[in-house]
């Protein structure tokens, strides 16, 4: 489960005034040991910043700050003159890099947090650089993962419905417009687009178009899109099988988990969900058509 | 290395919850900065955060000039854009390819006090 926690702590490793320095091997273990449990860490020492702050203000939009540092046995007392972050501080001493993260997760007590390992943050991000906001993604997925904003246009709305290791709605976009920064490969983990990824992209809806008749082909014209891909000529059993043979590709050709389709919703749903979709589509292309955008 | 208060803010972010960069080179940029006695910012994971819109994507984004060692700039550029603090356009960002580069190369860019593009 995803924690919605704004910013459950900031940690600074506080190496000015009043502080000794720390090891840069020692001080290599305790950012690796707290990075790699999931904590932000910034490194803090006088004269740092422009403005003359020894902190920077990313750390003081955290709602707890921790301040390390090896204060010879003797944490002083710190308080947001803001009044906005609560600030605690400990003396880390000689502690090592484990020794500094268990004080940590003391500190953090029961405050939720994303485990790195338990969870990883898959969800789709769009380049809106590429996007022409065809809704093929929004009328392509399933779990309402797409939604539009004020303007009609397509945005990300529901990152959490996203189906982990997933990448079925970037494989359907003929723009190459949608990322998941934590896959593998490129073009859809955010390398640049070639010239060649485009003219897979081509070759990809037009194999799409194969298996689930013209609905891929006639989306790339915008304009005839809210015409033509929900015409009434398209039976509603004919959409859902079109997704169906589309998802089944791709999980042959490794693009979609085998648990993804597993837990796939029952026909009617899928059913239910995909007329939902159309829907939502069609009116925000038609506002849009009708908005000039 | 001296600490520069006109220098470009460093921003490292550590990928952890997924192993998409190459461990040794985000270890040895990190070592790197370790080593040099500059300060600077580290993040779990940059994507992590996006997904929680954390606000203190907004300060990195409105801090001033900053370098950034992380993913595909493409990727990256649009994470923030996805948690509604875009980077600023034109010269004020570098965004730093771990998934690319080596650590050697990584770490020259960052210690320049040049912004480059």
């Amino acid at each position: 489960m995803v924690s919605d926690e704004a910013s459950p702590i900031q940690v600074i490793l506080y190496e000015g005034d009043g502080s000794s320095a720390v090891p840069p091997d020692r001080r290599f273990e305790i950012f690796s040991a707290l990075l790699d449990r999931g904590y932000a860490v910034i490194r803090a020492a006088k004269g740092s910043y422009r403005n003359g702050d020894a902190l920077p203000a990313t750390a003081v939009e955290a709602d707890r700050m921790l301040v390390l540092g090896d204060f010879g046995g003797d944490a002083p007392v710190l308080e947001d003159a803001g009044g906005r972050t609560a600030i605690e501080t400990r003396d880390i001493g000689a502690l090592d890099g484990e020794s500094v993260l268990e004080m940590v997760e003391k500190f953090r007590d029961d405050r939720p947090m994303n485990q790195p390992g338990a969870w990883k943050p898959w969800f789709p991000v769009i380049d809106y650089d590429r996007c022409t906001n065809c809704m093929q993604c929004l009328s392509f997925c399933l779990f309402d993962v797409y939604g539009v904003d004020d303007d009609n246009r397509i945005q990300v709305q529901n990152n959490d419905n996203c189906k982990t290791n997933c990448p079925a709605c970037s494989r359907v976009c003929p723009e190459v417009a949608i990322m998941f920064p934590k896959y593998s490969g490129g073009p859809i983990n955010g390398e640049p687009v070639s010239e060649q990824d485009l003219e897979r992209e081509k070759m990809k809806v037009d194999i799409s178009a194969l298996l689930g008749g013209d609905i891929y082909s006639k989306l790339r014209e915008r304009s005839e899109t809210a015409k033509s891909r929900f015409s009434k000529e398209r039976s509603s059993d004919k959409a859902l099988d079109e997704r169906k043979k589309c998802l089944i590709k791709l999980q042959g050709e490794g693009m979609i988990p085998a648990d993804v389709l597993e837990n796939l919703p029952s026909p009617e749903e899928i059913q239910r969900k995909a007329e939902e979709a159309a829907a939502k589509a069609q009116a925000a292309l038609a506002a849009a058509e009708g908005g000039g955008g | 290395m001296p600490e520069e208060s006109q220098s470009p803010k460093i921003l490292y972010c550590r990928c952890a919850y997924a192993q998409v960069v190459p461990g040794d080179v985000k270890d040895g940029v990190l070592k790197s900065l370790c080593d040099s006695g500059v300060a600077f910012e580290t993040v779990s994971d940059l994507c992590e955060m996006s997904a929680r819109q954390d606000p203190r994507l907004k300060s990195i984004a409105e801090g001033g000039p900053v370098k950034i060692a992380a993913c595909h700039p493409r990727a990256v550029k649009w994470l923030f854009h996805s948690a509604g603090v875009p980077l600023p356009e034109g010269d004020a960002v570098e965004i730093l390819n771990m998934r690319e580069e080596s650590a050697t190369g990584i770490t020259g860019k960052l210690f320049n006090r040049e912004l480059s593009q």
